[in-house]
């Protein structure tokens, strides 16, 4: 099963089945997980979909990508060495993601 | 009669768009536990639009991750979709309750009213128009039908050179079709963003292979066959279409605005709480008319948004409006369009702007245009340039300064030339 946890910044988690090749971000607010908020739906554009990634889960990822990096500057909570933009991280059958969400995105 | 999920002190929101969605969903996040229905006229379930003449046109993104939210969601919000109905008469008491009368004979009883109601496309009034294989783009039938199409067509005219245009014609020209973009107007996105960038875009896209005219007025559609065949200008020449995409600017729905009194001009008049002119009902996203809601802005100046980030952020207001709050606008306004290769995000408005500054990094294709009143930087278009974009929307969000004289250089960060607004007034 893919499954994707997201804890908030208060440390309270939640598991979601999600769809083999969805990403992180779709997954989140389909179910409507608070704390991905996703303005422009996937196209790399707004940098609302922040999350720091489990540092255990961070290498198993495709890495990311010039504009992503660029994109990450500008987050509304500081990025650190785990961050990602959630739309980017495509979810592998059987992939199980660890990833918790900052206080604020905008 | 079907009355199922009437309710006297419940919500109903026309409109299950960007701004429709936002609104419920927020109510539910605020912890409002009043029922809601939220109505579309479309047969789909609420869905995202920005992809359609982009990723979903190119194929890159399927019809399911368009959608908004799964069916698990709605119910375990207790929040009741209606699909493909549409109102046609609503009754409002003084107090905003009241009842609405949909096509099919339903009738929903609400306590207030929202309208997310949208735009249409502007319809151009030309002969042969009416043509099989003219399109518009607007939803999500008239994307399918536009990409149905597509494998049968070599020669595209897309009519309209604002962002819908030319996105559309970025993608098809992608796609392997020849494109030829009609503009009336002198330049390209004449609205949205200043000459500079236009001017950019306009080289940008010449030389990818799109051609592009502008002034260019469109004298009528020809035939081929009981089909589209080619276009006519009004200089009298002739383009070949299989193809015609318009793309000519949207009008907002007001009509049922209108049937209930409120006031409406170039959209639905709201305060800068998304409340109407009767005191009670609620109208978000493209369809109202607001206040500007930018710091500084004149308080008779009043704009209508076309834009997801509107409408998420005027959703925000009218949802703590409904739950008894006040809260002013967050945010600062951005725009994003990607054409192709190319990715443009606006930050801000460039209203009034006095002076520009260009960054530029050919090698990169980059190109950001900085706009400043006095020494206040207003607004940004910022192609394929990110960092600038994200700088100038943090130091607008936080009234901060980008000293016009240090921003021109491309090689220095302008976060790393940001002055927040502290250290202003302590100098």
């Amino acid at each position: 099963m893919t499954q994707v946890t997201f804890t908030d910044h208060e440390g309270a988690t939640r598991a979601l089945d999600a769809t083999p090749g969805d990403s992180v971000m779709e997954t989140a607010v389909r179910n409507g997980v608070p704390g991905i908020v996703a303005e422009c739906g996937g196209s790399l554009s707004c940098a609302t979909c922040h999350v720091y990634v489990d540092a255990t889960d961070l290498a198993a990822l495709v890495p990311m990508e010039e504009m992503e990096d660029e994109m990450l500057w500008g987050t509304a909570e500081d990025r650190t060495d785990c961050s990602r933009l959630s739309c980017q991280i495509r979810l592998d059958e059987g992939a199980h993601l660890h990833v918790t969400t900052p206080a604020t995105q905008v | 009669m079907d009355v199922t999920g009437s309710t006297d002190d419940g919500l109903l929101v026309i409109g299950s768009s960007q701004a429709g969605v936002s609104l419920v969903t927020t109510l539910r996040a605020l912890g409002h536990d009043a029922p809601i229905t939220l109505l579309g006229d479309e047969h789909h379930r609420p869905y995202q639009r920005p992809a359609l003449s982009k990723e979903f046109l190119q194929g890159q993104v399927s019809k399911e991750s368009l959608i908004f939210r799964t069916e698990d969601y709605w119910a375990e919000h207790r929040i009741d979709l209606v699909k493909g109905e549409r109102v046609m008469r609503i009754d409002k008491r003084a107090d905003g309750s009241g009842t609405a009368y949909a096509m099919s004979g339903r009738e929903i009883a609400f306590g207030r009213l929202a309208l997310a109601v949208g735009a249409r496309p502007r319809r151009l009034l030309v002969e042969g128009i009416d043509l099989p294989g003219v399109l518009y783009l607007r939803n999500a039938d008239d994307a399918l039908e536009l990409k149905a199409r597509v494998p049968d067509v070599e020669d595209v005219v897309v009519v309209g050179g604002g962002f819908i245009g030319i996105e559309a014609a970025a993608s098809l020209h992608t796609m392997g079709k020849r494109v030829t973009v009609l503009e009336a107007g002198p330049r390209l996105v004449g609205r949205a963003v200043g000459e500079q960038t236009a001017d950019h875009l306009l080289r940008h896209h010449r030389s990818a292979g799109i051609a592009i005219e502008l002034g260019a007025g469109l004298a009528r559609v020809l035939p081929r066959g009981d089909r589209v065949g080619a276009v006519e200008l009004t200089d009298g020449r002739v383009v070949r279409a299989d193809l015609v995409l318009v793309g000519v600017g949207v009008l907002p729905h007001t009509e049922l605005a209108e049937s209930i009194g409120l006031e409406c001009d170039n959209g639905i008049r709201v305060d800068r709480y998304a409340v109407a002119s009767d005191g009670h009902t609620i109208a978000v996203g493209d369809c109202a008319n607001q206040p500007n809601p930018l710091p500084g802005a004149a308080p008779d100046d009043r704009v209508r948004f076309e834009s997801v980030n509107n409408a998420i952020e005027q959703a925000k207001v009218a949802a703590y409006k409904i739950t008894g709050r006040e809260e002013e606008y967050a945010g600062i306004p951005w725009f994003w369009s990607n054409q192709g290769s190319l990715k443009l995000q606006i930050a801000g408005l460039n209203h009034g702007h006095d002076r520009t500054l260009v960054r530029e990094d050919p090698e990169k294709g980059r190109h950001s245009v900085l706009y400043y009143r006095g020494d206040q930087v207003v607004a940004a278009d910022c192609i394929n340039a990110p960092l600038d974009f994200m700088a100038v929307r943090a130091a607008l969000g936080k009234g901060a300064h980008l000293p016009y004289e240090a921003a021109g250089d491309p090689a220095v960060p302008l976060k790393s030339i940001t002055v927040d607004a502290a250290a202003l007034a302590a100098n």
